[in-house]
């Protein structure tokens, strides 16, 4: 499956890219965190601590565990500070 | 009708609370909050940076806005959130709320701002002179939630 993945903040910054498109056959955000730490070392720097990390999938926050199928975009980001 | 705006430039504060619920004789409480720029680093602050999630923050902000249209009794609701480069003074963003008695308008208000601190996808950098750090959430921003 092809999918879009985003990063803001800081984790744009450490992996170096605002998006990418990549193939994959993760079925839940944690094989697709695996899947990038495994790649190379500034996604595994970024990756390093996930209690510092939120996820959303098609723009609606969620969890690790959640499942990807049918998923088109999973963005990576630090807690929010809006307001 | 509720209505979000997620823009770059500055906004009118005056202007937009003019506007706000005008005409709307059966609201008899308009609260409204303004977040301005403040320079709180130990170096003097030059810029704040904001990044957004574009697409994510409008469709977060409307769930937010939504909720507190089930929540509470409300005639109208304003949020606007700028991005992009700021200085110290300058407005972030506004919040306004239109309801038949305050306790609503107040509370509304409220619930909007602890929501949009910690679930839209929002992240500030500030600038220095002294380097650049991204604004770290809080735990009291989490727990202001709990509340609701």
């Amino acid at each position: 499956m092809k999918l879009d993945v985003l990063y803001f903040a800081w984790l744009r910054e450490r992996i170096g890219l605002s998006q990418e498109r990549i193939e994959t056959s993760a079925a839940t955000v944690a094989d697709l965190v695996e899947e990038l730490r495994a790649r190379e070392d500034r996604y595994a720097l970024a990756f390093s601590d996930l209690s510092a990390v939120r996820v959303a999938v098609d723009q609606d926050l969620t969890a690790f565990d959640a499942p990807l199928q049918d998923a088109r975009e999973v963005a990576f980001f630090p807690p929010m500070t809006g307001g | 009708m509720p209505t979000v705006r997620v823009q770059e430039q500055p906004f009118e504060l005056g202007a937009e609370v003019e506007a706000f619920a005008a005409g709307r004789t059966d609201m008899g409480a308009v609260v409204t909050f303004t977040g301005i720029v403040r320079d709180v680093a130990k170096s003097d602050l030059d810029v704040m940076e904001i990044e957004h999630y574009p697409g994510m923050t409008e469709r977060a902000i409307g769930k937010i806005v939504d909720e507190a249209v089930t929540r509470w009794t409300l005639g109208d609701a304003l949020v606007i959130h700028r991005f992009g480069r700021m200085g110290p003074g300058d407005r972030i963003m506004m919040v306004a709320t239109a309801a038949p008695h305050r306790v609503d308008a107040f509370a509304a208000a409220e619930f909007l701002m602890d929501y949009l601190k910690s679930r839209a996808p929002f992240w500030k950098k500030e600038i220095t002179s002294e380097g650049a750090g991204w604004v770290a959430a809080t735990e009291e921003d989490e727990a202001a939630l709990t509340r609701w």
